[in-house]
């Protein structure tokens, strides 16, 4: 370890503000902004910092650090960062950046609110920077568990018409509360770690060796039967996040209920944990099994893509677009993973970035149109162009890079995808891929059209309704411009992602 | 001289120069005519570098300029830069000499628009104009998709820009979508041919093409897809639907986007790929033929309607079809020919309709006529249109549109021939059907239809100059291409029999006679003649029944299953994980009774646990 700590200081910053924020900022709440401002802002010079300094040429695991904790277990504090770690704390970094800023008009006990976001936020940092899988773990647990409180507390209540054989189940879990979303998503996020932990485990008694680093297991083959099962753990324990189907349906309830800025780090980052295990922990280390299972990776990202594009053309409800919107993409991510060419991992990793900060701009969107309008009913909503015309073209171009149009980041990733689809062993992906891009700008511009780019709705609430304004620019204005600037110039992600992809291909390919 | 690759790239940078100061700085942008200017002064600069790009560059001298885009793995994946050659040049000529004029223009034309409004527009025609010069240049087939999909974006934005009109909303999706599932099936041939090929760029695949080492299996399969976005974007059939809904769109937009460029852009892909096509002639074939049933439906359609920007739109339909039909012939070069013609006739009949709207405020014909007298200019010009339209001597569609049939005929394409000479009787009636009704014949007083604002109608009056510029120039443009082709005749790729040019102008001019008889002199009546073609007058007047398969069988059928999905989701997925739920619980308040916490019960449990072990120990 030479130089400044840096990946320590992304990683913790956000935990100092949160501890600054509960013991010292108390009841002063444009304090509490500032202080959270001020963390997400050290996070996001670091992870700029690292994006510079890394060294391309060189490649491979960059800024470690290292010390031991129970050196009895093999568990130590091991940092360091790659090409796909260093591009998905950027993402994470202008997410929360643009995060604070959205929730800048919570009221209710914000305090709270926002400490347990800038743990959240640690905890995300902590996954993607950790080499050792015992520490990465605690960190995913980390990640995961403030989301309980965040949607419980501060989350919003719809409701679910109890239908169908199992009805009669709706009542008893409370479909549709904000406290039954969070339960679904808690559990069920838990219930993926348990497979991620037998996973490591597994893993850890096979090495033979006392260490849970990243690294060394790398330079193990591990059996292939294990390798079969192990895989199948991460693939479904890690698949929940990714909202693989069917186990997604804890992200749209969640998305839907969560608050704001909640909604943005979920389906922004928190999503990416997911697919980042997948290829990190599936592919990384067990490629073989990669090799084999990658026709169920790529058939049921296929039924993602897909299925989520139709589920969220039927929806009615903005939030609920969105969130199925996000199952559809993700269905991108895994896609390209599956591919195991560099097209598709390319495509892949830049649609993580992609998808995490189109998908961060939506919900930033739709929480001022409900700030401003008190309503998600798509349908009842119409002509806000004009009032708001600055919302109108953000909406616009988020949905546009979700529709996959170039010039826009979505393009790229799609494009990509698109490619190693057609080039891997398995060349039907590439239709339902297709259509799954279609679909999408079927219901994206649907929804844009209804909402900002109609006749006007004649509901005297919506008569007279302000833009944004202040601080909303603020995270509105950040995400667009990266949206942009990463489709008008992808290589400047393509670079970092490159030096990571190709060596991760040898050994994927190179048995 | 400049490399014309440079000159060639500074005509869409320009415009996006252009677009960039509109889009950024707002004030300038809602200051409205002043960001017009900005706009037209990019927009002039822009026609000026492509002239000189096209003047610089001579013979079949290639200038080629790549950058690398897209890395990957330390390779290049795909390039961005400028291919300027004969066709790209002077195809860049056309989309900035119309774009400009059309700015110019739209000053006039859309004086009453708010102010913020008009910026907005200025900025979307700066993005269009940058889009479609990229598509032009495009060196590779990765950025001709990319400006591809971008002039669909403008036109979604420009079609939709009075988005307050529900018309008007509903047109902008529907050309969206209806391109866009034509962009699905170009972007996956793009995939499958860089598979192939191993290269998105044009000139190396020409090269393989040239040298026979692009495998030839699943190549009709390759060129089908990429045919697929040309039937999307140039509105052959059965994709066409978009195109007649567009018109609810300002009318210099239509000029320029649905007339003179963007719907064209499916005729220069394959003209840019006709190396490739040629590889493969069976889909050569289903692109002939869909381009002379395209031309042919159109141009019933457009008999029977009584919209002019329809009639016009319809038209336009249908010379695509014959441009198209031309490339399936194998001869890329006439169909270019006439898309270049077509482009500057088109605009100035869009935008000479846009005059006539303007002077009535109705796009019905039935609300213009006897307009020669109050608006002499605007009937000169749009006469001069209609005859370079239906192809007469010294206008300017003659002998492209000879050529084109020309082409089919040596094709050896005997039913499209056929099929285009029936077109071409049919476009020269309804053309003139359109100038009898609004410049001659009966004032609208007599008209069935009341019109719409008398104080509007008692006074038309031609444009004001910043129309009328525009006009005389594409009119004095469209007589000189026609006296230049009339006089010198350029050598064609092949040599079409004696007997073909009087004949298409014989029919040419049998349509216009005919139109005469029907509404001029009236000696034969229009209702008599729809009631001899009823069959046929019903389906085209129901647009042959096109347009509500689409609406009612596949957009309503998309939706039901969408729908469908989301219940499954809802109720059956995450309804069997409810389920779960609620049997865990359930099971945990069932389980709860048995702790009731009294001996005895415990004592049986024990009891009954050991008889079980005892048994099982017995008999296992």
């Amino acid at each position: 370890m030479t130089g400044l700590p840096v990946l320590s200081i992304m990683t913790w910053a956000p935990f100092v503000a949160a501890l600054i924020v509960m013991f010292s900022a108390r009841h002063r709440p444009l304090l509490v902004r500032w202080v959270s401002l001020l963390g997400a802002t050290v996070s996001l010079v670091s992870s700029l910092w690292v994006y510079c300094q890394y060294d391309y040429a060189a490649a491979g695991f960059q800024f470690h650090e290292e010390f031991s904790l129970v050196p009895s277990l093999g568990i130590s504090y091991l940092l360091a960062v790659d090409g796909i770690s260093i591009l998905m704390c950027l993402l994470t970094s202008i997410i929360i950046f643009a995060g604070v800023f959205a929730s800048w008009t919570v009221k209710q006990r914000s305090q709270e609110f926002y400490a347990l976001l800038l743990l959240l936020v640690t905890g995300v940092y902590g996954v993607f920077v950790s080499l050792d899988l015992f520490i990465l773990f605690l960190f995913y647990e980390i990640a995961v568990l403030p989301m309980y409180l965040l949607i419980g507390i501060w989350g919003s209540t719809g409701e679910v018409r109890p239908q169908g054989i199992f009805g009669w189940a709706f009542g008893r879990t409370g479909v549709g509360t904000k406290e039954y979303a969070a339960m679904k998503l808690t559990l069920y996020l838990l219930f993926g770690s348990a497979f991620i932990l037998v996973g490591i485990l597994a893993l850890y008694v096979a090495s033979g060796s006392q260490t849970f680093s990243f690294l060394a297991y790398e330079a193990i083959d591990f059996d292939p039967t294990l390798q079969t099962w192990v895989f199948l753990a991460f693939y479904v324990g890690f698949g929940i996040l990714a909202a693989i189907w069917p186990f997604h349906t804890w992200s749209p309830d969640g998305h839907a209920s969560a608050p704001t800025a909640v909604s943005m780090l979920h389906a922004g980052v928190l999503m990416k944990l997911g697919a980042y295990g997948v290829v990190r922990l599936g592919l990384g280390l067990l490629p073989e099994a990669a090799v084999d299972w990658a026709w169920l990776v790529g058939a049921i990202a296929c039924i993602n893509i897909v299925y989520g594009a139709l589920s969220a053309m039927a929806q009615t409800d903005l939030k609920y677009v969105i969130a199925y919107s996000s199952v559809s993409h993700m269905g991108v991510v895994m896609l390209g993973a599956a591919t195991l060419t560099a097209s598709g991992l390319n495509g892949s990793v830049f649609q993580m970035f992609a998808h995490g900060i189109m998908t961060g701009l939506f919900f930033a969107l739709v929480g001022l149109v409900y700030e401003k309008t008190h309503s998600r009913e798509i349908y009842k909503m119409g002509g806000f162009g004009t009032m708001m015309p600055g919302i109108a073209t953000a909406f616009t171009i988020g949905g546009l890079s979700s529709l996959g149009l170039p010039a826009t980041a979505g393009f790229v990733a799609e494009f990509l995808t698109f490619l190693g689809a057609w080039e891997s062993n398995y060349s039907w992906w590439l239709f339902p891929a297709v259509f799954g891009a279609f679909l999408t700008s079927v219901y994206v511009l649907r929804v844009t059209g209804q909402i900002f780019w109609g006749p006007k709705s004649t509901d005297p609430h919506f008569q007279h309704l302000p833009d944004a304004k202040g601080t909303e620019w603020a995270a509105l204005g950040i995400l667009v411009f990266v949206l942009l600037l990463f489709g008008v110039a992808p290589s400047i992600a393509i670079g970092p992602i490159d030096t990571a992809t190709g060596p991760l291909l040898q050994r994927l390919l190179g048995q | 001289m400049m490399e014309p690759g440079y000159l060639a790239l500074a005509a869409p940078l320009l415009h996006l120069l252009a677009f960039l100061i509109l889009a950024l700085v707002a004030p300038l942008r809602k200051a409205g005519r002043a960001g017009a200017f900005v706009s037209i002064l990019c927009a002039a600069g822009a026609l000026t570098a492509a002239i000189n790009a096209w003047r610089a560059h001579s013979g079949d001298q290639i200038s080629r300029i790549v950058w690398t885009w897209l890395p990957e793995q330390g390779q290049t994946l795909a390039t961005v830069g400028v291919l300027a050659d004969a066709d790209s040049t002077v195809m860049l000529c056309l989309v900035a000499l119309v774009s400009l004029l059309v700015q110019v223009y739209s000053l006039g034309y859309l004086h009453d628009e708010p102010k913020p409004a008009l910026g907005r527009y200025y900025a979307y025609q700066s993005l269009f104009a940058f889009s479609m010069m990229g598509l032009v240049i495009a060196p590779n087939l990765l950025q001709l998709f990319i400006c591809w999909e971008l002039v669909g974006l403008c036109s979604y934005l420009l079609i939709g820009f009075w988005y307050q009109k529900p018309e008007a909303a509903r047109a902008a999706l529907k050309a969206f979508w209806t391109t866009k599932a034509g962009d699905v099936g170009l972007l996956i041939g793009i995939v499958l041919l860089y598979r192939q090929a191993g290269t998105f760029d044009l000139t190396e695949l020409q090269v393989l093409v040239a040298n026979g080492a692009l495998p030839l299996a699943g190549l009709s399969i390759i060129t089908f897809c990429i045919y697929l976005g040309a039937v999307g974007k140039s509105a052959q059939f059965p994709l066409h639907v978009w195109l007649p809904d567009a018109m609810e769109g300002p009318t210099p937009v239509s000029a320029l986007i649905h007339a003179a460029t963007m719907v064209t852009a499916g005729v220069y892909l394959l003209m840019r790929t006709a190396w490739l096509f040629a590889l493969t002639p069976d889909v050569l074939l289903i692109v002939a033929w869909i381009g002379a049933l395209t031309a042919l439906l159109a141009a019933i359609m457009a008999c029977v309607q009584n919209d002019v920007k329809r009639v016009l739109a319809y038209s336009t339909v249908s010379q695509l079809g014959y441009m198209m039909t031309a490339i399936g012939a194998g001869f890329a070069g006439a169909g270019f020919f006439h898309l270049l013609t077509h482009g500057v006739f088109k605009a100035l009949l869009f935008l000479g309709a846009g005059a006539m709207i303007h002077a009535v405020h109705s796009n019905n014909l039935s609300d213009m006529g006897r307009l020669a007298r109050s608006m002499p200019q605007t009937a000169i010009v749009f006469i001069v249109g209609t005859l370079s339209l239906a192809g007469i001597p010294m206008f300017g569609g003659f002998l492209s549109k000879e050529e084109i049939l020309g082409a089919v005929w040596e094709g050896g394409l005997v039913g499209p021939f056929l099929i285009l000479m029936v077109v071409a009787f049919l476009t020269a009636f309804y053309m003139f059907k359109a100038v009898f009704l609004a410049f001659f014949g009966l004032a609208p007083s007599h008209a069935p239809h009341p019109a719409p604002s008398h104080a509007a109608l008692s006074h038309p009056h031609d444009p004001p100059v910043s129309m009328s510029l525009p006009l005389w120039v594409l009119a004095l443009l469209s007589m000189a291409i026609g006296v230049y082709f009339t006089f010198t005749h350029p050598e064609p790729e092949f040599a079409s029999p004696g007997w073909l040019m009087p004949a298409a102008v014989g029919v040419a001019v049998a349509g216009i006679g005919f139109a005469w008889l029907v509404y001029q002199r009236r000696v034969i009546s229009a209702d008599g003649l729809a009631r001899a073609f009823s069959p046929l007058y019903y389906a085209a007047e129901n647009k042959f029944w096109i347009d509500a398969f689409f609406e009612k069988v596949i957009a309503r059928g998309a939706l039901a299953f969408s729908r469908t999905i989301a219940w499954l989701d809802r109720y059956i997925v995450d309804g069997l994980l409810n389920a779960i739920s609620a049997w865990t619980l359930t099971a945990g308040d069932d389980l709860r009774g048995m702790q009731s916490g009294k001996a005895q019960d415990y004592v049986y449990g024990v009891a009954v646990g050991l008889l079980v072990l005892l048994l099982w120990v017995q008999f296992a």
